[in-house]
């Protein structure tokens, strides 16, 4: 990609600053824009800087939004797609752009993968996993679909804060791990708070008869924490930073097995 | 013990490059970058990966560093060792070769 953008200067803009990673979005169809500002309006920065660009050229047809994303490394971009979408970005200039419909869902999914790509970069990554905020440290909640996500998001205590039912996402700020909510919703089609706070554990959901929290080896919480992260790119030298922040991060936020009875009392656990 | 796998014993054997490894909690961990097929090692195991330095054959690592340290028959540790070398080098993880390897394809072991 060069750095002749398809968007012209009087572009209608917005800066989603998700995971303290704003990234900003142009445009020129003041509808979708009203749209996307009010799908993301927890997440809307004021401040016009931005880590990335993303122009949105609204060209194509709607089309169903199911099927499989495609991601790939092309001469240095990032190109990913699917039947509603292509897009590429640029890591260096942190510029690219996005051919799609109208369906603010395809903005979504591009937005996830492109997060995702930018975190593996810093230490980071976003987990199949709903977050909360207790009392000031954040727990993920982590599982494949039908582990529990939605379920245990629901049961949510009123005092604790939302940060996703579904995508977690974790950074790496001064060498310890944060949690930062995302606008990422799963089933409870509630997006989360733009919150953070340190990861004070990370817990593997597994329904059963009663709430227990077993201890977990490092082994099994690194390929569960592996095999749960979205990772988009069969590209080695991201296989291998992810693999060392997979580590990294069962070294330092204690993991375990949650099984939990779906009632309130779970929560009595989470402190 | 089959033929290939006797033969297997002569050949040297080097981590990868390309590969992704770590030690945590005394458990060797290793993910195939080209499939992210993720391996967690046993004792034996860590051991011939720690001495696939691309120089030393696999028999003698055997010789060396398996046998005298485990308690575990030649012949067993032999047919051990060249399945777990035969398994990791279908994955990339290590190279297997008639002649010894170049230090520039291989990795120092991970701590």
């Amino acid at each position: 990609m060069t750095e002749s953008s398809i968007v012209s200067a009087n572009a209608l803009e917005i800066v989603i600053d998700i995971g303290h990673l704003p990234i900003q979005l142009r445009m020129h169809d003041a509808a979708f824009h009203e749209l996307l500002s009010n799908r993301y309006a927890g997440f809307l920065s004021s401040n016009s800087i931005a880590e990335a660009v993303l122009d949105i050229d609204l060209a194509l047809d709607p089309k169903i939004t199911d099927g499989d994303v495609e991601v790939h490394i092309d001469n240095g971009h990032w190109v990913f797609q699917r039947a509603d979408f292509a897009a590429e970005f640029d890591p260096t200039t942190r510029v690219g752009r996005i051919r799609q419909s109208r369906n603010p869902y395809s903005i979504d999914t591009a937005l996830r993968i492109l997060h995702g790509l930018l975190l593996v970069r810093e230490g980071g990554f976003l987990l199949h996993a709903a977050s909360a905020i207790r009392n000031g440290k954040a727990f993920l909640f982590s599982g494949l679909s039908g582990a529990g996500k939605t379920t245990i998001s629901s049961l949510i205590p009123a005092h604790a804060t939302l940060l996703t039912d579904e995508i977690s996402y974790v950074r790496r700020e001064d060498g310890r791990y944060i949690a930062c909510g995302t606008p990422f919703a799963g089933e409870l089609a509630r997006l989360g708070s733009n919150a953070s706070a340190p990861v004070e554990a990370a817990f593997l959901l597994a329904k059963g008869p009663a709430n227990r929290i077993d201890p977990v080896d490092v082994a099994e919480a690194t390929q569960r924490i592996l095999r749960n992260i979205l990772f988009f790119a069969e590209d080695p030298a991201m296989v291998k930073t992810l693999f060392d922040s997979a580590c990294t991060f069962v070294e330092q936020v204690p993991v375990r097995r949650l099984t939990f009875y779906p009632d309130l009392r779970v929560w009595d656990m989470i402190q | 013990m089959n033929r290939n796998r006797s033969i297997m014993a002569t050949k040297y054997i080097a981590r990868s490059s390309d590969i992704a490894a770590r030690m945590i909690g005394g458990e060797m961990m290793i993910m195939s970058p080209i499939d992210s097929t993720f391996f967690t090692l046993n004792e034996v195991a860590t051991v011939i990966w720690q001495a696939a330095d691309g120089k030393t054959p696999l028999s003698e690592i055997i010789d060396d560093k398996i046998c005298p340290i485990f308690d575990v028959s030649s012949d067993q540790a032999k047919e051990d060792s060249e399945s777990f070398v035969e398994e990791l080098s279908k994955h990339g993880i290590l190279l297997v070769s008639d002649q010894p390897i170049e230090s520039s394809s291989r990795q120092e072991p991970a701590r």
